[in-house]
C-alpha cells in the first residue's frame, strides 16, 4: 500500500513538474516566473495565514453578542459573510483597479461598483435584521 | 496543543459531503477551461506549446452556435459560485494545516502535494478573478500562468482524490444525510472523535444543516451575481458588480473598443477596401453582394456573451469570390496591430452558412467599437477570433 501510494506521489509531482515546463518552453515568459511563484505561494499564504486567522477572529467576537432570546450570532454572521465573499470575489471593481483596461475593453469606468456593493451589504443586513424582528416577535407572541 | 479548535461542525461528515460537491463539480470546470484552449485552434491558443498537457486537438465545430457561449460561460459561472464550497473546504480541514508534519517519507511527500492542491486552487481563482475583472496587477501572463496552473492543480487533485476516496464514501455514510437535515443548533453534537474533530469545541451556535446552507447560499448569491453576464435583456444588469452587467444604452458588450485599438480613423473611412488577394471590394461592392442574416452569439473568455442579428457577406461566398471555393483555412487580418490582430479559421468554420462578414448588426451598420467597417462573426467561435476592422482575408486551398 505504501509501495502505491509513493508511486502515486511521484506520478503527482512528475505532472506538476512536466506542467512547470509550458513556462520553460517559451522564454519569453522565463522573466516572469519567478513572479508567478511568488502569487503562487502568496494565495497561499495569504489564505491560510491571513484570510483565515481574520475571519475566525471577527466569528471568535461574535459569540461576545449580547445574549438574547433570539440569538443574535447567524444573523450577524450571515451578513457579514456575504459581504466579505462578494468584496473578496468583485473587489477589482469595487476598489477600482485595472480601470484603463476596463475602459478600453468595455468602454466603461467602474464607478457604480462601490455604491452598488454597499448597497448589497446594506440589503442583505437588512434582511438579516428582518428576520430576527420576525423571529423575536414569534417568540413573544407564542411566549404571550 | 497550540491552536484550540472550537468549532463543534468541524469533522470527517462536513468535510467529506463538500468534498463530493468538489468532486462532482471541479472536473466541469477544468474540462470546459481546457476546452478553451481547443477553441481557440491550432496554433492559435495560448500558451502555444503545452507539450501533451491539452485536450485531443479537434477542429472546434460551428455547431451548436452556442457551444462556446456554454463551454466558456459554465467554465467562468461555475468557477465563481465555487469559491464559497472551496473555502468552506478548506476551512473544514485547516487544523491538519497546524500538525506537524509525518516522519514517514512516503506520507510527508504526499502532504507535500497538497501545496499543489491549495497553491493551485486558490492560484486558478485569483488569477481567473482577477482577469474577468480585467485587473492585471500580477503583471504576468494571464494565459500561460491560468493553464500552468490548471495543471498543477490539477495533478494534486488527481492524486488527492485517489488517496482521499474511500475517506470521503465512509465519511458521506457516517451519518444520515437526512437526519442532518433535521438537526437544529440545540440538538447539534461533536462527530464521535475523530481526525478533524475537535477534542473540546465550544456550544454550537450553528447546525450542520446551517452551515451547508450558509455555504449554498453563498454559491447561490455568486450565481445569481453572475449569470446575468450570459443574458441579453433587462436580467443582464442582474450582474451588478460584474463589468459585463452593464452595457451603454441601446448597446452590447464589446471586449475592445475602436479607441482602445489605436486605429487610425482614416483606415477604416472611405478609402477601406477589403483585400482578398486576389481582388480588392470597397464598403459598396459588398454591401451590393448577397446578404444573409444570422441571429449569433458572440462569446468571450471572460465568460460573458450576447447574442445579436448580424447580417454580411456569407464568408464562403467571398471565398468563392477570391477563386478558393473550398478553403482549407483563412487567415483574417485586422487594421488593428497587436496580439489578435489576426485569425485563422478552418475550413469549416469559412463554409458554415451562417458564417459571415458581417457589415450590419440589429438593423443599423456597425459601429466603429463593433468593428466598422466588416467584422466577422463565425457560429461557435470564441468571440477573441470575430475578428473587427478587417483589413484581409486570406483563403487558402
Amino acid at each position: 500500500m505504501t509501495g502505491l501510494r509513493a508511486v502515486g506521489v511521484l506520478a503527482c509531482l512528475a505532472l506538476g513538474a512536466y506542467a512547470a515546463t509550458i513556462l520553460v518552453r517559451d522564454p519569453t515568459l522565463h522573466p516572469s516566473i519567478p513572479w508567478m511563484l511568488v502569487w503562487f505561494a502568496g494565495a497561499l499564504l495569504l489564505h491560510d495565514l491571513v484570510l483565515f486567522t481574520l475571519y475566525a477572529a471577527v466569528d471568535r467576537a461574535l459569540v461576545r453578542l449580547p445574549a438574547v432570546p433570539v440569538p443574535l450570532v447567524n444573523h450577524v454572521r450571515v451578513p457579514l459573510l456575504g459581504a466579505g465573499l462578494t468584496l473578496l470575489v468583485f473587489l477589482p471593481g469595487i476598489i477600482r483597479q485595472g480601470g484603463p483596461v476596463h475602459l478600453g475593453a468595455s468602454g466603461l469606468d467602474q464607478a457604480p461598483y462601490l455604491a452598488r456593493w454597499l448597497w448589497l451589504v446594506l440589503a442583505m443586513a437588512g434582511a438579516s435584521a428582518l428576520v430576527w424582528v420576525v423571529r423575536v416577535t414569534r417568540r413573544s407572541a407564542a411566549g404571550g | 496543543m497550540l491552536i484550540r479548535w472550537r468549532s463543534p461542525i468541524r469533522g470527517p461528515w462536513l468535510t467529506s459531503v463538500l468534498g463530493l460537491v468538489l468532486l462532482c463539480s471541479l472536473p466541469v470546470v477544468i474540462v470546459t477551461g481546457l476546452l478553451d484552449w481547443v477553441a481557440y485552434g491550432a496554433g492559435q491558443a495560448i500558451p502555444a506549446d503545452v507539450g501533451a498537457l491539452h485536450l485531443p486537438l479537434l477542429d472546434w465545430p460551428t455547431r451548436p452556435s452556442w457551444l462556446f457561449r456554454l463551454t466558456q460561460g459554465l467554465h467562468v459561472g461555475l468557477g465563481i459560485v465555487l469559491v464559497p464550497v472551496v473555502l468552506a473546504k478548506l476551512w473544514s480541514v485547516i487544523p491538519r494545516l497546524f500538525t506537524a508534519l509525518p516522519r514517514n517519507p512516503v506520507k510527508a511527500a504526499e502532504r507535500a502535494t497538497l501545496l499543489l492542491l491549495v497553491g493551485g486552487i486558490l492560484f486558478e481563482i485569483v488569477t481567473g478573478l482577477l482577469n474577468i475583472q480585467y485587473d492585471y496587477v500580477f503583471g504576468f501572463s494571464f494565459y500561460a500562468a491560468h493553464y500552468t496552473g490548471a495543471w498543477v492543480f490539477t495533478a494534486g487533485l488527481v492524486l488527492h482524490v485517489a488517496l482521499k476516496l474511500p475517506t470521503m464514501v465512509r465519511g458521506v455514510r457516517s451519518r444520515s444525510f437526512r437526519d442532518e437535515l433535521r438537526t437544529p443548533v440545540s440538538r447539534t453534537r461533536p462527530e464521535p472523535a475523530a481526525d478533524l474533530v475537535a477534542p473540546e469545541p465550544d456550544p454550537a451556535t450553528i447546525s450542520r444543516r446551517g452551515a451547508l446552507a450558509l455555504v449554498g447560499g453563498g454559491a447561490l448569491l455568486l450565481a445569481g451575481l453572475t449569470v446575468g453576464q450570459t443574458l441579453d435583456g433587462p436580467l443582464r444588469a442582474t450582474a451588478l458588480l460584474l463589468p459585463r452587467g452593464r452595457t451603454l444604452p441601446g448597446d452590447f458588450p464589446v471586449n475592445r473598443t475602436f479607441a482602445a485599438s489605436r486605429i487610425d480613423p482614416a483606415a477604416v473611412g472611405a478609402g477601406w477596401q477589403l483585400d482578398l488577394g486576389t481582388l480588392q471590394l470597397t464598403r459598396e461592392q459588398l454591401a451590393a453582394l448577397p446578404q444573409h442574416t444570422a441571429a449569433l452569439p458572440i462569446a468571450c473568455v471572460e465568460g460573458w456573451s450576447t447574442q445579436q442579428s448580424w447580417a454580411g457577406v456569407r464568408l464562403r461566398d467571398l471565398a468563392t469570390l477570391a477563386g478558393v471555393p473550398a478553403p482549407h483555412s483563412a487567415l483574417v487580418t485586422s487594421v488593428e496591430e497587436g496580439p489578435f490582430a489576426h485569425a485563422t479559421l478552418t475550413g469549416a468554420q469559412v463554409l458554415d452558412p451562417d458564417a459571415l462578414l458581417a457589415l450590419r448588426v440589429n438593423g443599423a451598420d456597425l459601429t466603429p467599437d463593433h468593428g466598422f467597417p466588416a467584422r466577422v462573426i463565425v457560429p461557435a467561435l470564441p468571440g477573441v477570433h470575430c475578428t473587427k476592422w478587417v483589413r484581409a482575408i486570406g483563403f487558402r486551398a
